[in-house]
């Protein structure tokens, strides 16, 4: 479902993606793992076609991204790791701009939009616009729009992010159902070991653009030798702390959330 | 299609919904209206130049059209990375489409706003000359916001950080807006100043609101015409292309 072969992305003289390979078959549900600025977002901008490769070649259900940009996107849904709803609309607005979007046509869109706002508990709040929204419901609300427009691919780049345990774990239920009655392959990154661990059947570990391991979660512990996703992560990845600078991406995050209250 | 009228949707129900950022931005204005239209009211009178809040009424309208269209545009700056624009970035459609639909509700809430600009005027006791008036005073009001709401976007599309916003809105907007004739007459300028606001895109706008208002013209109204359009399809031109290019 996703191929990629030796992938490079440089910014500059830096490698932020250096030459990686790996597939992820249909159905899977493909855990991304690696320390901060290891690579991840940007390999899942270089296969939403948000960003193009250096050299090296991306196939998503067969396609090239960069050159059939729209078929490309109609077959994967994605969760951004910053928010990216409209918040002065409602939950059913912003599902509905998405079905539009998507060219999904108004009755599916319908049909589709009450299924998924019922299995992901937002039905009831579905006139309330997003602003008055807690983070898992908002979290919720985009893979339920992720899922809209019936993606093959879903990526979640970081969607447990700032959420309490009780939202991380009915989210990843929820994902887990649709994998399971949808086919949907899963493509996602996370900080959360336990939650790699128990959702993913195969994992990456990336760290310095460079991809140190592969293989299912079992399989990684047994390679390291230890009993835990987590110190397996430690055991390739190292345990020194990356401090990146500040970018000005994460100024202006700041600045958007003291603007939204 | 579809997405156009979606997207114009979304931009003019999220000012409809934010009450209290209209009246925030009303207030600007409004206090130069006031202020000066007031203040100055009895100098300019003796200057020989009539009332100063006939004249300065159209100003403090395009005022209100060149804040609203040129932040629809510099909004992309937070929009693309933390907002709702970052989920059309990635839909299967045409960057065209999104432009001009994101463009045509940042023009339709710009003269929205122009228009209670209006009303405020007339309450303050501004009065246009004639019936037509207002109906002509519209076309330039959609001008001024074309021009601007392009400009907006082609800076929008590039910026990359606050401090970037910060500084094109001392020495971008503010300029543009101080040496536009808003709030003084065009004639007898100083050599640099009059270059300055001859090279203004915004200055043949207020000049085409004033004609159009007041029968009061520097340039002549064709002419704020035949530039405002000109200015209006490279600005927009510009921006479309900017916006094509944006890389999250």
């Amino acid at each position: 479902m996703i191929r990629v072969q030796n992938l490079v992305k440089k910014f500059g003289d830096f490698a932020a993606v250096n030459d990686i390979s790996f597939e992820v078959q249909q159905g899977e549900i493909f855990a991304f793992l690696g320390p901060n600025g290891a690579g991840k977002t940007t390999t899942i901008k270089m296969l939403t076609t948000l960003m193009k490769p250096t050299s090296g070649t991306l196939e998503i259900d067969g396609l090239d991204p960069q050159r059939k940009q729209h078929e490309a996107r109609r077959r994967f849904g994605i969760v951004f790791q910053d928010p990216s709803l409209e918040w002065e609309m409602t939950a059913y607005e912003n599902m509905e701009i998405h079905g539009v979007l998507y060219h999904v046509p108004r009755k599916v869109r319908v049909e589709r939009t009450e299924e998924l706002l019922k299995l992901f508990e937002l039905w009831e709040k579905r006139n309330e616009p997003v602003k008055k929204f807690s983070g898992g419901m908002k979290r919720r609300l985009e893979i339920a729009r992720g899922f809209l427009h019936t993606p093959k691919i879903l990526f979640l780049d970081e969607p447990t992010l700032g959420l309490d345990p009780q939202s991380r774990n009915q989210l990843w239920t929820h994902v887990k159902r649709l994998n399971a009655t949808e086919g949907t392959t899963v493509f996602l990154t996370t900080h959360y070991m336990d939650e790699a661990d128990r959702v993913a059947q195969r994992i990456a570990v990336i760290d310095h653009g460079r991809i140190v391991a592969q293989g299912s979660p079992a399989e990684l512990k047994e390679q390291t030798n230890t009993d835990s996703l987590e110190h397996a992560f430690l055991a390739l990845t190292g345990s020194s702390i990356r401090d990146e600078a500040a970018s000005s991406t994460d100024q202006m995050r700041q600045f958007v959330k003291m603007w939204r209250r | 299609m579809g997405a156009v009228y979606i997207l114009w949707l979304r931009e003019v129900k999220r000012y409809l919904r934010s009450r209290a950022q209209v009246v925030a931005s009303l207030g600007q204005p409004l206090l130069y209206l006031i202020a000066l239209g007031y203040g100055l009211g009895a100098v300019f009178q003796r200057a020989g130049n009539g009332s100063y809040l006939q004249f300065v009424a159209p100003g403090v309208i395009g005022m209100m059209v060149l804040f609203t269209s040129i932040f629809s545009g510099i909004g992309l700056l937070w929009d693309r990375q933390f907002g709702f624009l970052k989920e059309t970035l990635v839909a299967p459609v045409p960057r065209m489409t999104i432009v001009l639909g994101k463009t045509l509700g940042g023009v339709t809430v710009a003269l929205i706003q122009g228009t209670l600009m209006i009303v405020l005027c007339l309450v303050a006791g501004f009065r246009p000359a004639g019936i037509t008036s207002v109906p002509r005073a519209f076309c330039y009001m959609a001008l001024i916001a074309l021009c601007f709401a392009g400009l907006g976007t082609a800076i929008g599309s590039r910026l990359q950080d606050m401090q970037g916003f910060q500084l094109i809105m001392n020495f971008l907007v503010m300029p543009i807006f101080f040496f536009s004739g808003a709030l003084f007459p065009l004639d007898h300028l100083p050599t640099a100043l009059k270059v300055a606001t001859n090279a203004n895109p915004l200055s043949y706008g207020i000049d085409g609101l004033r004609g159009s208002l007041i029968g009061l013209s520097h340039f002549g109204l064709l002419i704020d015409l035949a530039v405002l359009s000109g200015v209006a399809i490279v600005l927009l031109a510009i921006g479309s292309y900017s916006f094509s290019k944006i890389e999250l």
